[in-house]
């Protein structure tokens, strides 16, 4: 029961405070799950931050929905004095994706940013050392796209309507 | 050096005023940094100025690979994460898995589990901290007890027929039942092992060399180890009592009673203070977990769920139902829910977590690991500034910094 409250509390509170930038909000799986516009997102996370504990950052990654036409942020915050995580997401174009850098309020997010940047473009600014971190820094594609398949779709051999995606 | 004598062809010259630092790189293939770790040091003599760390030396691509690939086959995958524990990786890989299907896994299954992943704890952390003995020069410990870690990989060869990158475990449970053969030598590890243990404890905790030489070298505040989203033992050594088993208890940790160990100034010594009492809570843990086996019946080691697990192959070849499941497996007919998880599980070294997104396909529609390396490894800059060449190899080995998990 107490569990609920928390969330409830969270969610009230996010909706007084920022009630036009909510999107959507879910429990996966019991995980509260935000879908914010894209544009205060820091200040979001910030007010987590100082009114709310949410003072760890777990895990900062990207997603590619290429049917939305959309890259998504997943930011994974954690309270660690009542033990409560929430994760936020927001939608960037993906042709453009571009938002602000979470190393102002989490030095920590200073690789992940980096590495979701190497894999998924996306272009966080304001981030101090925005570069590629574990793939050649010469290379030109962002590989967890989508559109690099990491098999041949030229190849005829394999059905997927037989195999299963 | 610098000054010239004031001759006239030479007095129209500058004379260069600043300080000159040396850069000197440490790795990428260094007996001391053991792994393919490359750090670009700015030298003040022997004091360090700046480090620039480049990293993803053997990087594989494993977030892209696990996209085409059965939920099955990607065990194999993470084993090659924190080489130095796979069996928690695979196993934290499987409850991902369970919890997306939502598979109820029966408790003598949970308890066998705890078993395999405390021993691999155990492995893990004799191989950090025998390290950090070989680093600072005290290589009798690091032989020593390295023997207890071959005796652990004997342990898991028994049980799954691997060493080092395991797959130990299926989704649902265990690929087989403990042998008695396993059992054995589990009991004898569990004999022979607190003996070696006490010896290599009176060898170095309050060795005098050891502690002068360890203790403030490398120190890092609680503030600064949650800002890095430090986890695993470094941030429990630097005084913050985060640890999974105990904050989000998964494979029943809740039931069994340990201590979480912390630190006070993060220091090489209290990482390897944390490691060491870690390991005897292990030991306790495994002592629960074995009593605890010994009231369930003795021949379950997986759920029944047979659609999300290969049969053994004799079967296939002669029950009808394991054939279909074999087929049902292998082309991938199994119902697959859509959904998004966030497993975590304390690693050998933090948190490390599984966020993954299916969309009703048989293989992840995003598999993104949560390694917890990769994330406080980006402070090591930081905590070498302005310490000693020799202080900066201690406290990489201190961090347990595993080149696998850190490029994934």
């Amino acid at each position: 029961m107490e569990e609920v409250s928390t969330e409830d509390k969270i969610i009230t509170v996010l909706k007084e405070n920022f009630a036009d930038e909510i999107v959507n909000i879910e429990s996966p799986y019991n995980f509260l799950t935000i879908t914010l516009k894209p544009e205060k997102i820091i200040s979001i996370i910030k007010f987590l931050y100082d009114q709310e504990r949410y003072q760890y950052l777990t895990t900062l990654s990207g997603i590619h929905f290429p049917d939305q036409k959309s890259i998504v942020v997943m930011y994974q915050l954690h309270n660690l004095f009542a033990n409560k995580r929430i994760r936020l997401k927001i939608y960037l174009p993906e042709e453009n994706p571009v938002t602000s850098t979470l190393t102002t309020v989490f030095p920590a997010a200073n690789w992940m940013e980096r590495e979701t940047y190497d894999f998924f473009g996306v272009i966080f600014e304001g981030h101090p050392n925005l570069k590629r971190i574990l793939n050649v820094e010469d290379m030109i594609i962002f590989p967890l796209r989508k559109e690099y398949p990491l098999e041949d779709q030229t190849r005829e051999d394999k059905n997927n309507k037989m195999f299963g995606r | 050096m610098e000054q010239t004598t004031n001759t006239s062809a030479l007095s129209d010259i500058p004379v260069k005023e600043e300080k000159q630092y040396s850069y000197l790189n440490l790795g990428p293939t260094h007996p001391a940094t053991h792994g393919i770790f490359q750090n670009v040091l700015k030298m003040d003599g022997e004091i360090i100025v700046e480090a620039t760390p480049t990293i993803g030396y053997i990087h594989r691509a494993f977030e892209k690979l696990a996209e085409r690939r059965p939920f099955y086959q990607i065990t194999p995958i993470t084993d090659r994460l924190n080489y130095c524990s796979s069996p928690i990786n695979n196993m934290g890989w499987h409850m991902t898995v369970e919890k997306l299907l939502g598979i109820e896994i029966p408790k003598r299954v949970q308890y066998l589990r705890v078993i395999i992943m405390e021993l691999s704890r155990i492995a893990d952390h004799i191989i950090c901290n025998t390290i950090i003995g070989q680093d600072v020069g005290a290589t009798t410990g690091f032989l020593y007890l390295f023997q207890y870690r071959e005796r652990i990989y004997e342990i898991f060869e028994e049980i799954c027929g691997a060493r080092l990158t395991t797959n130990i475990g299926r989704i649902g449970g265990l690929e087989r039942n403990f042998s008695d053969k396993a059992w054995d030598k589990i009991d004898q590890f569990l004999i022979d092992f607190p003996i070696a243990f006490k010896e290599f404890s009176n060898l170095l905790e309050r060795n005098r060399i050891f502690m002068d030489r360890t203790i403030n070298c490398g120190p890092l505040s609680a503030e600064m180890a949650l800002a890095y989203s430090f986890s695993g033992p470094n941030l429990r050594a630097a005084g913050v009592d985060y640890d999974v088993r105990v904050m989000n208890p998964y494979s029943s940790y809740d039931e069994f009673d340990f201590i979480v160990p912390v630190g006070t100034q993060g220091d090489t010594y209290d990482r390897f203070m944390v490691r060491q009492q870690e390991m005897h809570q292990s030991l306790s843990i495994i002592h629960q977990a074995i009593a605890k086996v010994k009231k369930e019946p003795s021949d379950i080691y997986r759920a029944d769920v047979p659609e999300y697990v290969l049969p053994p192959k004799e079967d296939v070849y002669n029950d009808m139902e394991a054939l279909i499941y074999h087929f049902k497996n292998i082309m991938g007919e199994t119902d697959i829910p859509k959904g998004e998880v966030y497993h975590s599980v304390e690693g050998g070294n933090g948190e490390l977590g599984f966020y993954l997104i299916s969309d009703g396909g048989r293989q992840p529609y995003r598999l993104h690991f949560r390694r917890p390396c990769f994330i406080f490894y980006q402070a090591y800059p930081e905590m070498i500034k302005g310490a000693m060449l020799s202080d900066a190899i201690i406290t990489m080995s201190s961090m347990n910094v595993i080149a696998g998990e850190l490029d994934a």
